[in-house]
Parts: C-alpha cells; sequence; structure tokens
C-alpha cells in the first residue's frame, strides 16, 4: 500500500499559495488579483485537508468548508466592488484607487 | 497511487503558473478551473471525498462562474465580439483542454481501481463522518458562516448598485 508523505502535501500548499502571493504582487490588474487571493485560499484549504488525512480526522474538512464559505463571501463582496469602481473609473488598474477623498 | 497525486500536483502548480500570467482574464480563469480541478483530485486521493466534491461544486462552478459573469459585464460592445471570435481559435483552449484530458483519465484509473486501491495513509473520511462532526462540536461556526454569507449577500447587493448620483456609497 502506498503511503503519501504528508511534507508533499504541505508543500504543495505552500507552493499554490507562494503562486497566489506572486499573483497579488505582480498583478496590477484587480481581478488577476482577486483570482490570486482565491488561489491562496484554496492553498490554505489544501493544506487543512492534508493535515485532517494526517489524523484521519474530519476537522480538516470541516475547516476547508469554512474556508469554502469565507471565499465565497470574499469573491461576492470584491466582485462588487469591481463592478462599482469600473463603472466610476473605467479602469481595472488598482493603482486608480489608491487615493481616498474623505 | 502516489502518482496519481504526483501528477496531479503537477497540473495544479502548472495551471497556477499560467492563471498568474494570462493576459486575457477568460484564458486565466480556464486554467483557474482546470487548477482547482486538480486540487479535487488531490483531495480525492487524500481521502476527502466530500472536500473533492465541493471544490469542483462550490469552487470551480459557482465562484468561477461569478468570475465570468463579470468580467462578461465589464467588456460589452463591438470588441467583445472581436474578442469573442478571438476565442474561437483552438490555440487558445488546447492547453486547459489537454489538462483536462491528464485530471480525467486519473479519475476515471481512480474510480476503475476500486476502494481498496484508493486507500492511501489513511481510510477515507466519507460525508457521514463529515457531517456529524460539522452538526455537531462545530455547530457554533455554522452558525457563524451563515452570518458571513447573509452579510456579504446584503453587503453584495448594496456595493454592486448603481446610483446616479455621483458620490454615492
Amino acid at each position: 500500500m502506498a503511503v503519501l508523505p504528508t511534507e508533499y502535501g504541505l508543500l504543495l500548499a505552500a507552493l499554490l499559495f507562494a503562486l497566489g502571493l506572486l499573483g497579488v504582487l505582480v498583478r496590477r490588474n484587480i481581478i488577476f488579483m482577486l483570482m490570486s487571493v482565491e488561489i491562496m485560499l484554496n492553498a490554505a484549504g489544501l493544506a487543512f485537508i492534508v493535515a485532517g488525512a494526517r489524523w484521519g480526522q474530519a476537522d480538516g474538512q470541516i475547516m476547508f468548508i469554512l474556508i469554502l464559505t469565507l471565499a465565497a463571501a470574499e469573491v461576492a463582496v470584491g466582485l462588487a466592488l469591481i463592478l462599482q469602481m469600473y463603472h466610476r473609473l473605467a479602469t481595472l488598474d488598482a493603482d486608480a484607487v489608491s487615493g481616498m477623498r474623505g | 497511487m502516489e502518482a496519481a497525486f504526483y501528477i496531479a500536483a503537477a497540473v495544479a502548480v502548472f495551471a497556477t503558473l499560467m492563471v498568474i500570467t494570462r493576459l486575457n482574464a477568460v484564458h486565466a480563469l480556464l486554467y483557474l478551473i482546470v487548477s482547482l480541478l486538480a486540487v479535487a483530485v488531490i483531495f480525492f486521493v487524500l481521502g476527502a471525498p466530500f472536500a473533492a466534491a465541493l471544490e469542483v461544486i462550490i469552487y470551480a462552478g459557482a465562484i468561477v462562474v461569478l468570475f465570468i459573469f463579470v468580467v462578461m459585464l465589464l467588456n460589452l460592445g463591438e470588441a467583445a465580439v472581436a474578442q469573442e471570435r478571438s476565442w474561437l481559435n483552438p490555440r487558445l483552449w488546447a492547453g486547459p483542454a489537454l489538462l483536462s484530458l491528464i485530471l480525467l483519465i486519473e479519475l476515471a484509473y481512480l474510480m476503475l481501481a476500486g476502494p481498496e486501491e484508493v486507500v492511501t495513509s489513511t481510510t477515507p473520511t466519507g460525508p457521514k463522518e463529515v457531517g456529524i462532526v460539522l452538526f455537531g462540536p462545530y455547530l457554533l461556526a455554522v452558525e457563524l458562516a451563515a452570518m458571513l454569507l447573509l452579510a456579504a449577500l446584503v453587503g453584495a447587493y448594496h456595493l454592486a448598485q448603481r446610483d446616479e448620483r455621483d458620490g454615492g456609497l
């Protein structure tokens, strides 16, 4: 019976998280930044699943479900903000909204 | 069994790399779907079939469709038609299709191999165990998640409203 080392799963989660972080840091298009945040949340969920599989408990999957809920809520609000931003400024450049009028 | 994990992991990393380097948002979303499907295969290999199903239905289904709706809403008009024509170019969807084919072959292998092959380091934790724990010790977390989703619903509805006078919000 094949046994997967837990380290490899966690390594994959770390790699995906790093790629998502790279996307947030490098891209200036706000839709791509939101996608990269989704990648990071997914990587965090993967780490929970790997840990849950390591101990054979359902708690890892519970945490994944909660992360899924968080990601759905975050993407709904984020996309509404993107729509509003495009409607007002006609751009998707994240630097265009760097200043606040208050 | 190990090979399934490594192939899916390679597909996930490659597809994620393609997501953050694409110029067109829809191409990036195609690769994002492939990346999420690959992670779902990994969940299945790790003995979490319920999480794998949720990953496909909610992440690759609902969340990415939401992204696609917004991308489609943002560019209307004649430019969108020319863009649509260019999207039918096979060169653009061949990459995600090839990666999806790898995942499909892998999934078919896993389903045909039978349960004794699927078991890896631990026994799979099915939906029944997850449900018992979710509505037992974690009941408060479920209630909080429901409140979060309600807040997101109200917030998204309010934020996406178009008011005619400037400087609303």
